[in-house]
Protein backbone atom coordinates (compact mmCIF):
# COMPACT_ATOMS: atom_id res chain seq x y z
CA UNK A 1 0.00 0.00 0.00
CA UNK A 2 1.33 3.18 -0.82
CA UNK A 3 2.35 5.95 1.55
CA UNK A 4 0.59 9.28 1.20
CA UNK A 5 2.06 11.98 -0.15
CA UNK A 6 1.69 14.21 2.82
CA UNK A 7 3.19 11.75 5.49
CA UNK A 8 5.92 11.00 3.04
CA UNK A 9 6.84 14.49 2.77
CA UNK A 10 6.87 14.82 6.57
CA UNK A 11 9.13 11.76 7.31
CA UNK A 12 11.45 12.90 4.40
CA UNK A 13 11.97 16.26 6.27
CA UNK A 14 12.68 13.83 9.35
CA UNK A 15 15.31 12.11 7.28
CA UNK A 16 13.19 9.06 6.25
CA UNK A 17 12.81 8.12 2.78
CA UNK A 18 10.25 5.91 1.61
CA UNK A 19 9.42 4.66 -1.85
CA UNK A 20 7.36 1.42 -3.61
CA UNK A 21 9.35 -0.34 -6.05
CA UNK A 22 7.14 1.25 -9.05
CA UNK A 23 8.88 4.88 -8.07
CA UNK A 24 11.97 3.29 -7.57
CA UNK A 25 11.69 1.96 -11.60
CA UNK A 26 10.30 5.02 -12.99
CA UNK A 27 13.39 7.18 -11.19
CA UNK A 28 15.87 4.91 -12.14
CA UNK A 29 14.42 4.67 -15.87
CA UNK A 30 13.89 8.78 -16.18
CA UNK A 31 17.42 9.16 -14.97
CA UNK A 32 19.20 7.38 -17.11
CA UNK A 33 17.99 7.66 -20.33
CA UNK A 34 20.44 7.71 -22.97
CA UNK A 35 20.04 8.46 -26.04
CA UNK A 36 21.62 7.08 -29.27
CA UNK A 37 24.08 9.40 -31.34
CA UNK A 38 22.24 9.73 -34.51
CA UNK A 39 21.59 12.79 -35.93
CA UNK A 40 19.52 13.28 -39.35
CA UNK A 41 19.75 17.27 -40.54
CA UNK A 42 20.26 20.49 -39.09
CA UNK A 43 18.34 19.75 -35.58
CA UNK A 44 21.50 17.76 -34.89
CA UNK A 45 23.44 21.05 -34.29
CA UNK A 46 20.85 22.13 -31.68
CA UNK A 47 21.07 18.06 -30.47
CA UNK A 48 24.48 18.55 -30.13
CA UNK A 49 24.36 21.64 -28.61
CA UNK A 50 22.02 20.93 -26.00
CA UNK A 51 24.68 17.80 -24.61
CA UNK A 52 27.54 20.90 -24.52
CA UNK A 53 28.26 22.73 -21.68
CA UNK A 54 25.98 25.89 -22.10
CA UNK A 55 22.61 23.68 -21.76
CA UNK A 56 23.88 20.49 -20.10
CA UNK A 57 21.25 17.63 -20.95
CA UNK A 58 23.72 15.63 -17.62
CA UNK A 59 21.62 17.28 -15.55
CA UNK A 60 18.86 14.59 -16.49
CA UNK A 61 20.97 11.66 -16.56
CA UNK A 62 21.27 11.62 -20.42
CA UNK A 63 24.55 12.59 -21.41
CA UNK A 64 26.24 9.63 -22.57
CA UNK A 65 24.83 9.11 -26.05
CA UNK A 66 25.87 5.53 -27.38
CA UNK A 67 27.13 4.78 -30.83
CA UNK A 68 24.82 1.60 -30.86
CA UNK A 69 21.36 1.28 -30.42
CA UNK A 70 21.86 -1.90 -28.28
CA UNK A 71 23.08 0.55 -25.22
CA UNK A 72 20.79 3.28 -26.34
CA UNK A 73 17.17 4.02 -24.63
CA UNK A 74 15.89 7.02 -26.50
CA UNK A 75 16.18 8.06 -29.95
CA UNK A 76 16.08 11.56 -31.18
CA UNK A 77 15.23 11.99 -34.79
CA UNK A 78 16.60 14.99 -35.25
CA UNK A 79 15.86 16.82 -38.83
CA UNK A 80 14.20 15.78 -41.91
CA UNK A 81 13.83 11.80 -42.58
CA UNK A 82 14.09 11.45 -46.49
CA UNK A 83 12.57 8.49 -47.57
CA UNK A 84 15.91 7.12 -48.64
CA UNK A 85 17.06 7.31 -44.45
CA UNK A 86 13.33 5.93 -43.45
CA UNK A 87 14.28 2.68 -43.18
CA UNK A 88 17.45 3.05 -41.73
CA UNK A 89 15.91 4.96 -39.43
CA UNK A 90 13.00 2.43 -38.90
CA UNK A 91 15.28 -0.33 -38.54
CA UNK A 92 17.48 1.55 -36.10
CA UNK A 93 14.97 1.58 -33.96
CA UNK A 94 14.04 -2.18 -34.17
CA UNK A 95 16.98 -2.66 -33.04
CA UNK A 96 16.75 -0.99 -30.02
CA UNK A 97 16.91 -2.66 -26.58
CA UNK A 98 14.05 -2.13 -24.83
CA UNK A 99 12.91 -0.13 -23.00
CA UNK A 100 13.24 2.67 -25.78
CA UNK A 101 11.45 6.20 -26.39
CA UNK A 102 11.48 8.52 -29.29
CA UNK A 103 11.94 12.36 -29.63
CA UNK A 104 10.69 13.54 -33.12
CA UNK A 105 12.49 16.85 -32.98
CA UNK A 106 11.79 20.24 -35.56
CA UNK A 107 9.39 20.36 -38.18
CA UNK A 108 10.62 18.13 -40.59
CA UNK A 109 10.64 14.86 -38.22
CA UNK A 110 6.77 16.09 -36.71
CA UNK A 111 6.06 16.26 -40.37
CA UNK A 112 7.82 17.12 -42.83
CA UNK A 113 7.94 20.72 -42.30
CA UNK A 114 9.39 22.78 -45.01
CA UNK A 115 9.23 19.72 -47.03
CA UNK A 116 6.07 18.58 -46.97
CA UNK A 117 4.92 19.02 -50.34
CA UNK A 118 7.74 17.25 -51.93
CA UNK A 119 7.88 13.82 -53.28
CA UNK A 120 11.14 12.69 -51.05
CA UNK A 121 10.53 13.22 -47.43
CA UNK A 122 8.82 11.56 -44.92
CA UNK A 123 5.81 13.12 -43.47
CA UNK A 124 6.64 12.85 -39.94
CA UNK A 125 8.63 9.49 -38.49
CA UNK A 126 5.00 8.60 -36.49
CA UNK A 127 4.04 6.70 -39.64
CA UNK A 128 6.16 4.11 -38.69
CA UNK A 129 7.04 4.58 -35.28
CA UNK A 130 5.69 4.96 -31.79
CA UNK A 131 6.59 8.74 -31.04
CA UNK A 132 6.60 9.46 -26.98
CA UNK A 133 7.36 13.39 -27.93
CA UNK A 134 6.72 15.69 -30.23
CA UNK A 135 8.85 18.85 -30.49
CA UNK A 136 8.01 21.58 -33.33
CA UNK A 137 10.20 24.55 -34.53
CA UNK A 138 12.70 24.82 -37.06
CA UNK A 139 15.06 23.91 -35.86
CA UNK A 140 13.93 23.74 -32.05
CA UNK A 141 16.20 25.63 -29.34
CA UNK A 142 17.83 23.77 -26.87
CA UNK A 143 15.28 24.97 -24.49
CA UNK A 144 12.75 22.69 -26.52
CA UNK A 145 14.28 19.94 -26.41
CA UNK A 146 15.00 19.68 -22.63
CA UNK A 147 11.76 20.61 -22.73
CA UNK A 148 11.01 17.39 -24.42
CA UNK A 149 13.36 15.32 -22.75
CA UNK A 150 11.57 16.71 -19.30
CA UNK A 151 7.73 15.88 -20.61
CA UNK A 152 9.24 11.92 -21.81
CA UNK A 153 10.45 12.05 -17.94
CA UNK A 154 7.41 13.04 -16.53
CA UNK A 155 5.59 10.57 -19.08
CA UNK A 156 8.01 8.01 -17.57
CA UNK A 157 6.85 8.84 -14.24
CA UNK A 158 3.57 8.70 -14.63
CA UNK A 159 3.68 5.03 -15.53
CA UNK A 160 3.24 2.25 -13.19
CA UNK A 161 4.28 -1.24 -13.41
CA UNK A 162 0.93 -3.28 -13.95
CA UNK A 163 -2.09 -2.60 -15.70
CA UNK A 164 -3.36 -0.69 -18.38
CA UNK A 165 -0.57 2.28 -18.28
CA UNK A 166 1.98 -0.31 -18.10
CA UNK A 167 5.23 0.93 -20.18
CA UNK A 168 4.96 -0.80 -23.74
CA UNK A 169 8.57 -3.21 -22.64
CA UNK A 170 6.05 -4.66 -19.75
CA UNK A 171 3.07 -5.49 -21.66
CA UNK A 172 3.93 -9.10 -23.49
CA UNK A 173 1.56 -8.27 -25.94
CA UNK A 174 2.36 -4.89 -27.49
CA UNK A 175 4.48 -5.50 -30.69
CA UNK A 176 8.42 -5.70 -30.35
CA UNK A 177 8.65 -5.26 -33.62
CA UNK A 178 8.00 -2.51 -36.34
CA UNK A 179 8.03 -3.50 -40.06
CA UNK A 180 10.74 -1.66 -42.01
CA UNK A 181 9.62 -0.26 -45.43
CA UNK A 182 11.14 -0.93 -48.48
CA UNK A 183 11.63 1.67 -51.39
CA UNK A 184 8.36 0.86 -53.98
CA UNK A 185 7.85 2.38 -57.22
CA UNK A 186 6.60 5.42 -56.32
CA UNK A 187 6.40 5.50 -52.45
CA UNK A 188 7.84 3.59 -49.32
CA UNK A 189 5.79 0.27 -49.33
CA UNK A 190 3.88 0.71 -46.82
CA UNK A 191 3.35 4.11 -46.96
CA UNK A 192 2.43 3.93 -43.33
CA UNK A 193 2.34 1.30 -40.37
CA UNK A 194 -1.68 1.03 -39.41
CA UNK A 195 -0.60 0.13 -36.15
CA UNK A 196 1.20 2.88 -35.07
CA UNK A 197 -0.45 5.61 -37.23
CA UNK A 198 -4.13 6.48 -38.65
CA UNK A 199 -4.80 8.60 -41.65
CA UNK A 200 -5.99 11.84 -39.69
CA UNK A 201 -9.64 12.85 -40.08
CA UNK A 202 -9.33 16.47 -41.79
CA UNK A 203 -12.35 17.95 -40.54
CA UNK A 204 -13.55 21.03 -43.18
CA UNK B 1 37.86 -22.83 15.11
CA UNK B 2 36.52 -19.19 14.34
CA UNK B 3 38.77 -17.34 16.22
CA UNK B 4 41.41 -19.49 13.78
CA UNK B 5 39.97 -18.16 11.09
CA UNK B 6 39.46 -14.96 12.06
CA UNK B 7 43.47 -14.40 12.68
CA UNK B 8 44.41 -15.19 9.82
CA UNK B 9 46.11 -12.06 8.45
CA UNK B 10 44.05 -12.65 4.81
CA UNK B 11 40.65 -13.07 6.36
CA UNK B 12 40.05 -9.25 6.24
CA UNK B 13 41.42 -9.53 2.56
CA UNK B 14 39.14 -12.68 1.70
CA UNK B 15 36.03 -10.67 3.41
CA UNK B 16 36.90 -7.58 1.39
CA UNK B 17 36.92 -10.07 -1.91
CA UNK B 18 33.25 -11.38 -1.28
CA UNK B 19 31.92 -8.11 -0.48
CA UNK B 20 32.95 -7.15 -3.53
CA UNK B 21 31.85 -10.25 -5.80
CA UNK B 22 28.43 -9.53 -4.11
CA UNK B 23 28.56 -5.94 -5.16
CA UNK B 24 29.12 -6.66 -8.56
CA UNK B 25 26.57 -9.82 -9.08
CA UNK B 26 24.02 -8.71 -7.14
CA UNK B 27 22.96 -5.90 -9.55
CA UNK B 28 23.48 -8.51 -12.14
CA UNK B 29 21.31 -11.07 -10.89
CA UNK B 30 18.60 -8.03 -9.63
CA UNK B 31 18.57 -7.09 -13.43
CA UNK B 32 18.10 -10.82 -14.32
CA UNK B 33 16.15 -11.66 -12.20
CA UNK B 34 13.84 -8.74 -13.20
CA UNK B 35 13.72 -9.27 -16.66
CA UNK B 36 12.78 -13.02 -16.01
CA UNK B 37 9.96 -12.13 -13.97
CA UNK B 38 8.44 -8.45 -15.02
CA UNK B 39 9.91 -7.43 -18.84
CA UNK B 40 9.13 -9.91 -21.59
CA UNK B 41 11.34 -11.00 -24.01
CA UNK B 42 10.44 -10.34 -27.21
CA UNK B 43 13.20 -10.91 -29.70
CA UNK B 44 12.66 -10.82 -33.68
CA UNK B 45 14.69 -10.65 -36.99
CA UNK B 46 15.51 -7.41 -37.28
CA UNK B 47 16.40 -6.76 -33.52
CA UNK B 48 18.73 -9.81 -33.52
CA UNK B 49 20.16 -9.14 -36.67
CA UNK B 50 23.95 -7.20 -36.94
CA UNK B 51 24.56 -3.66 -37.09
CA UNK B 52 25.70 -2.08 -39.44
CA UNK B 53 23.99 1.46 -39.14
CA UNK B 54 20.65 0.60 -39.86
CA UNK B 55 21.36 -0.95 -43.02
CA UNK B 56 21.27 -4.60 -43.88
CA UNK B 57 24.48 -6.61 -43.99
CA UNK B 58 25.36 -7.59 -47.52
CA UNK B 59 27.54 -10.64 -48.49
CA UNK B 60 30.61 -11.61 -46.35
CA UNK B 61 32.82 -10.52 -43.39
CA UNK B 62 35.26 -13.47 -44.43
CA UNK B 63 36.88 -11.79 -47.22
CA UNK B 64 40.22 -13.77 -48.95
CA UNK B 65 43.22 -11.86 -50.60
CA UNK B 66 45.56 -13.38 -52.98
CA UNK B 67 48.18 -14.98 -51.40
CA UNK B 68 50.31 -13.39 -55.00
CA UNK B 69 50.33 -10.21 -53.11
CA UNK B 70 53.57 -11.29 -50.85
CA UNK B 71 55.66 -10.49 -53.84
CA UNK B 72 53.92 -6.80 -53.54
CA UNK B 73 54.89 -6.99 -49.97
CA UNK B 74 58.63 -8.06 -50.28
CA UNK B 75 59.46 -5.31 -53.46
CA UNK B 76 58.05 -2.91 -50.56
CA UNK B 77 60.13 -3.76 -48.28
CA UNK B 78 63.28 -3.99 -50.79
CA UNK B 79 63.12 0.40 -51.08
CA UNK B 80 61.97 0.58 -47.54
CA UNK B 81 64.57 -1.02 -45.92
CA UNK B 82 66.94 0.01 -48.59
CA UNK B 83 65.69 3.87 -47.56
CA UNK B 84 66.27 3.68 -43.66
CA UNK B 85 69.57 2.44 -44.12
CA UNK B 86 70.50 4.71 -46.91
CA UNK B 87 69.53 8.18 -44.85
CA UNK B 88 71.79 7.91 -41.97
CA UNK B 89 74.54 6.42 -44.68
CA UNK B 90 73.96 9.79 -46.70
CA UNK B 91 74.31 11.78 -43.76
CA UNK B 92 77.63 10.47 -42.13
CA UNK B 93 79.04 10.03 -45.34
CA UNK B 94 81.92 13.42 -45.51
CA UNK B 95 83.13 11.14 -42.08
CA UNK B 96 83.28 7.74 -43.22
CA UNK B 97 86.26 5.48 -45.07
CA UNK B 98 86.39 3.25 -47.56
CA UNK B 99 85.36 0.28 -46.05
CA UNK B 100 82.23 1.57 -45.33
CA UNK B 101 81.30 2.51 -48.70
CA UNK B 102 82.50 -0.51 -49.89
CA UNK B 103 79.81 -2.21 -47.45
CA UNK B 104 76.86 0.19 -48.30
CA UNK B 105 77.85 -0.76 -52.24
CA UNK B 106 77.51 -4.65 -51.67
CA UNK B 107 74.10 -4.31 -49.78
CA UNK B 108 72.79 -1.65 -52.48
CA UNK B 109 74.23 -3.77 -54.79
CA UNK B 110 71.87 -7.26 -53.54
CA UNK B 111 68.77 -4.84 -53.37
CA UNK B 112 69.24 -4.06 -56.77
CA UNK B 113 69.86 -7.50 -57.83
CA UNK B 114 67.07 -8.36 -56.05
CA UNK B 115 65.01 -5.99 -57.64
CA UNK B 116 66.32 -6.96 -60.84
CA UNK B 117 65.30 -10.38 -60.49
CA UNK B 118 61.50 -9.36 -59.61
CA UNK B 119 61.73 -7.21 -62.83
CA UNK B 120 62.52 -10.27 -64.87
CA UNK B 121 59.98 -12.39 -63.07
CA UNK B 122 57.60 -10.11 -64.27
CA UNK B 123 56.38 -8.62 -61.01
CA UNK B 124 56.10 -5.32 -61.41
CA UNK B 125 53.59 -5.46 -64.42
CA UNK B 126 50.34 -4.37 -62.33
CA UNK B 127 48.02 -6.46 -64.14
Amino acid sequence: MAVEEGLKIELGKQGVFVTTIEELYNWGRRSSVWPMQFGLACCAIEMIATTMARYDLARFGAEVFRPSPRQADLMIISGTVTKKMAPQVVRLYNQMAEPRYVIAMGACAISGGPFKQGYNVLKGIDRYIPVDVHIPGCPPRPEALLQAFITLQEKIDGQSLTGENRPRHLNADAPGEFPVPVQGEHDLEPPANKNVWTVPVVIR
Amino acid sequence: MNSEMASNPYFSLAVLFAVALGFGLTPLGLAWLWGKLVSPSKPNAIKNAIYECGLESKGDAWVQFRSAYYLYAIIFLIFDVEAVFLLPFAVAFTGLGLQACVAMLVFVLLLIEGLAWAWAKGVLVWA
